[in-house]
């Protein structure tokens, strides 16, 4: 299944945050979108799957999810989004429970998505008595449960220590290769956009805007830090997001 | 530091740092509690036994006892706390539903808001025992007026309380059973209804205290039987140790209740 922008335009107040942002996802690729601090990357994901409505411009599918996808569109939040009164198990089943399928299915799909993400030995566990890193694995493993078309991940690493940071991105990589999941990867990383993205669309500060897509046409198990590319695309990543980065540093906040 | 090689060794005595963060965080002593109690009645021991006060103003905690007993025995506590506990009990669970509900619906809906809650916060600061004369002459002088100032008292409350909670349910979770498709009515259920129980028990626990007010001033205005009843006719026939008997009682009622709710609490809330 694909994702289609067209011409999204949004403003908080008088303020315009995305102006004309047009994009496609293509199936079995990930987008990393990268900018800095209040360039309306997340708002832009919010507006792609669904939870936020633009003032303008459309965001349409195309094609049909695979047959066992319950929910096409699914998120994976910065903050984890783990209901704390639920225990990991109850925590991925949350999402399967209002779809009519066996029980025996049902839990067939929470085994095997903790499995996955090296949950199994955690399923009766409460989510205060995770680190950071299973946290963010746990709310990987509910929005594997579903099987998603195409998975919106906002920052999921951004509140995580870098090692914790690290060991992900490498369970990331092992599970697009494991199945070619459709994703968009919003981050502020320029390092996580260039290990994981097929393509980096960096955005510009506000009004955010396309300021260009630099493809990495790279499989993942070649992007060694040393590598003559990764060192390109980084250069070229960082020559366009240095001087935004360094007027949003300077900016007093207005916006939270 | 040894290894550091910028820096070398300053002359002078070696200090030790002093502690300095001390203190601010009380702990519970054991048997300090009950010494305390024990305190208390010696020195009320004394001081009625040996004519300090007089007993005419404060009788002796043994013929206090001996009243309890009395009373607890032919019959008559029972009786006042039979019929004390039956309207705490109908109006309390009456007012806590009814809040409970309408604070739900103050929390999830628009219009409920800007209806019920402008009149809730005019109801809410009018000492309920003010209408008990009101509901006396629209329901009678037997029960049922009792019961609605109880449940009524309890109402505002618990309706100020459930609502504060369902609004302080992090959104981000709400958002997070959206994006995944949760219908409206399992999102209410699995997540704000947990999220509010914090605030939902803080406020049972006001209405509680709200409620056994409300109890004995009613019973005081009007009733045969209950502990308020019982406690204003010990008065009338200066009966100061069968006064102080129904004031323990009620003390121990309260005591009951916030224990009951605390055991509800730690059940319910143990995910936190």
């Amino acid at each position: 299944m694909d994702l289609i922008a067209r011409s999204i335009t949004h403003s908080y107040g008088g303020m315009v945050v995305l102006d004309d942002v047009s994009l496609t996802v293509r199936s079995g690729e990930i987008v990393a979108i990268l900018g800095p601090s209040g360039c309306g990357k997340s708002t832009f994901l919010r507006i792609l799957g669904g939870l936020e409505k633009p003032r303008g411009g459309r965001v349409f599918t195309q094609g049909e999810p695979p047959a066992k996808t319950l929910n096409p569109l699914t998120y994976v939040f910065q903050d984890f989004a783990l209901i704390p009164w639920m225990s990991v198990e109850q925590n991925v089943m949350l999402p399967l429970e209002h779809h009519p399928m066996a029980d025996a299915e049902r839990r067939a799909r929470v085994a095997s998505a903790l499995q996955r993400v090296n949950l199994t030995e955690f399923a009766a566990v409460y989510p205060r008595q995770l680190s950071g890193g299973m946290k963010q694995r746990a709310s990987i493993a509910r929005a594997l449960a579903v099987e998603p078309a195409i998975l919106l991940m906002d920052e999921p690493l951004s509140a995580l220590d870098a090692q914790t940071r690290d060991l992900l991105m490498d369970d990331l990589i092992r599970l697009w290769n494991e199945t070619r999941f459709t994703a968009v990867y919003v981050t502020h990383n320029l390092a996580e956009a260039v290990r994981l993205g097929h393509r980096v669309v960096v955005l510009s500060r506000r009004p955010g805007r396309i300021r260009d897509i630099v493809e990495i046409d790279l499989p993942h198990d070649q992007r060694a830090e040393s590598s003559p590319d990764v060192i390109r695309a980084r250069e070229i990543l960082w020559s366009l997001i240095r001087e935004e980065a360094i007027t949003a540093d300077r900016e007093i906040s207005d916006a939270g | 530091m040894p290894d550091n090689q910028a820096g070398g060794a300053t002359p002078g005595a070696e200090v030790e740092v002093p502690f300095r963060a001390s203190g601010f965080a009380p702990t519970r002593v054991p048997f300090v509690a009950g010494a305390t109690f024990a305190a208390v009645l010696a020195l009320w021991w004394i001081s009625t036994k040996a004519g300090w006060v007089s007993e005419f103003a404060l009788p002796r905690p043994d013929e206090v006892l001996s009243s309890f007993v009395e009373i607890a025995s032919n019959g008559t506590l029972v009786k006042h706390l039979g019929a004390s506990l039956q309207r705490l009990l109908i109006g309390w669970t009456l007012g806590a539903l009814v809040g409970c509900a309408v604070g739900f619906g103050v929390g999830l809906s628009s219009l409920a808001r800007s209806s019920a809650l402008p009149l809730v916060s005019a109801i809410f600061p009018i000492p309920k025992i003010a209408l008990l004369p009101l509901f006396i002459l629209w329901l009678g002088i037997g029960e049922i007026s009792k019961v609605a100032t109880i449940a009524f008292g309890v109402f505002s409350p618990m309706v100020i309380a459930t609502f504060g909670g369902v609004d302080s349910v992090d959104r981000g979770l709400i958002r997070m059973a959206q994006s995944f498709g949760v219908p409206y009515w399992t999102i209410v259920r699995r997540i704000v209804l947990p999220g509010a129980m914090p605030a939902i028990l803080s406020g049972t626990r006001i209405s509680a205290s709200i409620a056994i007010i409300l109890l004995t001033a009613a019973e005081m205005i009007g009733a045969q039987y209950g502990i308020g009843a019982m406690v204003l006719a010990s008065g009338n026939l200066m009966q100061t140790d069968h006064l102080i008997a129904g004031v323990l009682v009620l003390s121990a009622m309260g005591f009951a209740v916030s224990q009951i709710i605390g055991m509800f609490e730690r059940r319910l809330l143990r995910w936190r």
